[in-house]
């Protein structure tokens, strides 16, 4: 019967969200305020009927019930609980459910938190979102039921869960990730509702800026966590393999970054008002060309999981409708708003658009990479993939003139600089960060001019930063001057010291990393870069759903015994799935992985051993950068004395006019 | 043409150049590192190119999977139901690496027609056919043979 409430509480949300999608944008046409009120209690009204309906596939799951068939395939009796609790976001369905629980959310925190909109633009940015969630409604509702039952037939137990997806980092990878890519649509609601309303103004760019950080912060934290579950989970010692799906989530995070940027110019100088719109329908578009990705199977990755082609079809029509529509509004509304400010070479104006070009560059060279082997199938039918040297030959040196223009752009002024008065602020930083690159690259010993670069442009970026901290508080002094500047500040160099962290993470750990592959028979031992790994042989032992060999090795490093660690191999009995877990050791200058391949004869096993220097910093970069972002959405301005402005904005957009 | 005009039009010659450079750039990169698949067949009759980095893929043959005593070299044999081919791999086989079961392996073709792969994916869902090797077998006209094997151990 809950089931059955469940799938009756979707029909209800998407009647909800046709309301929502049609009355108060009619009304906002028309002037029609009644029709306008209609968004908030339509959008309040969906989020309850999604948050029942998640509840209701969540009680099927925790009470065992496999006469769901979402539920038969994707759990198990022996399941943990907070497996199959997460379980409800393991597979195609559910994770849908997800999507659209989240989009509800991100509404109804939009018409919570944005009453001080003027309803005409409320109305508006509620009507899009609600066209959104009626896309994905209709799409679960037809293609995904979740709720669909196996009767009479009904199984005695489920098909468990995929074994990679049962761990932590599984709970909370789809959750954040989505949290961003649907987090995206409100920046697209905002672009699009400004677009029909005619009102491309400061006023719109300081509304829709809080919103895409906070999507981004959690795009960011998404895409960090899935690559932390895939370097211990998958035993393959890897964090990024530039799988199509992870592209997939990239891209949204690079544009993203880049509307960030441009949103931060249009806030402030008024310019590049169409280009953060067209970045707008951008990010949005590419987190629904991730989401078809990921769901239609037309992919040989990693996260290809056994799909149905018709649900990537639907996908496929609903971003064509998507992005054609919003681009076509686009270019009949956009050469309406015009800006007239100019701005000189020597501005921050320039280098954010250097910072957009950039980003914009590498997002395409990705997307390229990404899509040339769909194309070239659906073309010729030739089977293609596009391998990492390609990312890698283009992507790294976009992302070392992204972080030399970073510094600059940091110190420059709006409109216009000085020259020599930058040059004056940039010549100590510069000599500063060739000694320190110096000095880092002989410390770590060989000799690599990628190491060497990375070190330069780390040091460059954190010393423009500082610099720019020193010359902000040298009327107040260093203390009393940093604590009056904003939160705003702060997360931006917070997240630009985050980027820098990372970029060192991931040139050191390619650079100086590891690794050896061989056969260790029990007391057999190998020494790998001042290590001595002692391989104690395994032990069989029985987990809840699962056997398992549990191995030990002992590591010593001088003789001091640094580690022991208990890599395993499992097959998880329902499936019959071979799983490997990785005995990591973890540092903050080294990891130490070590995983289990396959048994051999006599006890002997594959055995993996990696030394991975600085690979946390990876992961830590990553957690810096997004917490920048909500650092910088957590600022007073945003919420403050909004209302006066917005007032003062549009009477100036008014005259303008 | 006044100042403006032509300060425009260098602008906008610029940004073409930059963007056909980057894009000339991207499309060669792209040429040097794409990996074209090719079926056990199509390996057999020699139309995969020698020495060019490959993607091989089709069923591991039953039986076919052998271990060397003293290092991790693995040599098995995928076929499309027509054809097979040998391939060579050293090191660790994926967690799903199984006998009957569709694999895509990446690497050189060798002059004695052995495809030494550096790199083996198999997929983390049991029920998962790579689309290649879906392909493959659909055009040596065994797909609907092996689905119905397939059929037949379920049951």
């Amino acid at each position: 019967m809950i089931p059955e409430l469940g799938h009756l509480a979707l029909i209800l949300a998407l009647c909800l969200a046709l309301v929502q999608a049609t009355l108060p944008m009619i009304g906002a046409w028309r002037g029609d305020r009644q029709w306008m009120s209609l968004a908030q209690p339509a959008a309040w009204g969906q989020f309850a009927f999604l948050l029942f309906s998640f509840a209701c596939l969540a009680h099927a799951f925790l009470v065992d019930d496999f006469s769901v068939a979402y539920v038969a395939s994707n759990s198990n009796s022996a399941l943990p609980w907070y497996y199959k609790l997460s379980a409800v976001w393991g597979a195609h369905e559910g994770s849908l459910l997800l999507w659209a629980l989240i989009l509800g959310g991100w509404t109804f925190a939009v018409s919570v938190f944005s009453r001080q909109l003027p309803e005409e633009m409320l109305a508006r940015v509620l009507g899009v979102m609600g066209i959104i969630s009626c896309g994905f409604l209709l799409f679960l509702l037809i293609t995904s039921n979740p709720f669909g039952r196996l009767l009479p037939q009904m199984p005695t137990d489920g098909r468990d869960l995929n074994p990679l997806l049962q761990d932590f980092g599984l709970i909370v990878h789809p959750p954040m990730l989505y949290m961003g890519y649907v987090g995206f649509s409100v920046a697209f609601a905002f672009a699009i509702a400004a677009l029909l309303g005619g009102r491309l103004d400061a006023a719109w760019a300081r509304w829709s800026r809080p919103w895409t950080l906070v999507a981004w912060s959690f795009l960011g934290f998404g895409i960090v966590l899935g690559s932390w579950w895939a370097y211990y989970e998958l035993g393959w010692g890897g964090w990024w393999f530039w799988d199509p799906v992870e592209n997939a989530s990239f891209m949204p995070w690079l544009l993203g970054t880049a509307l960030l940027h441009s949103l931060a110019v249009t806030e402030k100088r008024g310019v590049f008002k169409s280009w953060t719109v067209l970045l707008a329908i951008a990010a949005f578009s590419l987190s629904l060309l991730g989401t078809f990705l990921v769901r239609s199977g037309v992919l040989t990755s990693v996260h290809a999981f056994a799909n149905d082609p018709e649900r990537g079809i639907f996908v496929l029509g609903f971003l064509l409708v998507v992005v054609g529509s919003s681009l076509t509004l686009f270019a009949i509304r956009a050469p309406v708003v015009k800006s007239q400010v100019g701005f000189a070479l020597w501005s921050r104006e320039m280098l954010l658009l250097v910072n957009n070009l950039v980003l914009m560059v590498a997002a395409s060279t990705i997307l390229l990479g990404t899509l040339y082997p769909l194309l070239l199938d659906a073309l010729s039918g030739a089977k293609l993939s596009v391998g990492p040297p390609y990312f890698n030959a283009l992507f790294l040196p976009l992302m070392g003139l992204l972080m030399l223009t970073l510094g600059v752009g940091v110190l420059v002024r709006w409109k216009d600089t000085p020259q020599k008065w930058l040059i004056g602020m940039l010549t100590p930083v510069l000599l500063a960060s060739v000694v320190l690159a110096a000095a880092a690259s002989f410390l770590l010993g060989d000799f690599a001019w990628a190491v060497l670069a990375t070190c330069f442009l780390a040091a460059w970026v954190v010393l423009t930063g500082v610099r720019d901290l020193l010359d902000k508080t040298r009327h107040k002094g260093l203390l009393k001057g940093m604590l009056s500047l904003s939160p705003s500040y702060w997360g931006m160099q917070l997240a630009h010291a985050g980027l820098a962290v990372c970029a060192l993470g991931i040139v050191l750990t390619s650079q100086e990393s590891v690794e050896r592959d061989l056969r260790m028979a029990p007391n057999d031992t190998l020494e790998l870069s001042g290590y001595r790994f002692v391989f104690e042989g395994t032990r069989h032992h029985l987990g809840p759903n699962y056997e398992g060999d549990r191995g030990t090795i002992r590591v010593f490093e001088d003789g001091d015994e640094v580690a022991v660690l208990h890599p395993e191999k499992r097959i998880y009995t329902v499936r019959g799935m071979p799983m490997t877990e990785a005995g990591i050791d973890a540092g903050f200058t080294r990891d130490i992985y070590v995983a289990l391949g396959e048994p051999l004869e006599n006890g002997a096993w594959a055995v993996r051993l990696h030394i991975k220097p600085f690979v946390r910093w990876i992961w830590l970069g990553g957690l810096l950068t997004a917490l920048g972002g909500v650092l910088a959405a957590s600022d007073r301005r945003y919420r403050v004395k909004v209302k006066t402005r917005v007032r003062e904005a549009l009477g100036l957009a008014g005259q303008g006019v | 043409m006044n100042p403006v005009r032509k300060k425009r039009l260098f602008i906008i010659l610029g940004l073409l150049a930059g963007v056909g450079i980057a894009l000339a750039l991207a499309l060669s990169a792209l040429q040097q590192n794409i990996n074209l698949f090719y079926t056990p067949t199509q390996i057999v009759n020699g139309e995969a190119p020698e020495g060019a980095r490959i993607r091989a893929g089709g069923l591991v043959e039953v039986g076919s999977l052998q271990r060397s005593e003293d290092s991790l070299t693995a040599t098995f044999r995928v076929t499309d139901g027509k054809e097979t081919v040998t391939i060579r791999y050293q090191g660790i086989l994926p967690d799903l690496f199984r006998e009957g079961q569709g694999i895509v392996a990446l690497g050189k073709v060798s002059g004695d027609g052995v495809l030494v792969a550096d790199e083996v994916l198999a997929k983390h869902d049991e029920n998962y056919m790579p689309p290649e090797v879906t392909q493959a077998l659909e055009q040596s006209g065994k797909l609907k043979h092996y689905e119905g094997a397939k059929q037949e151990v379920k049951q």
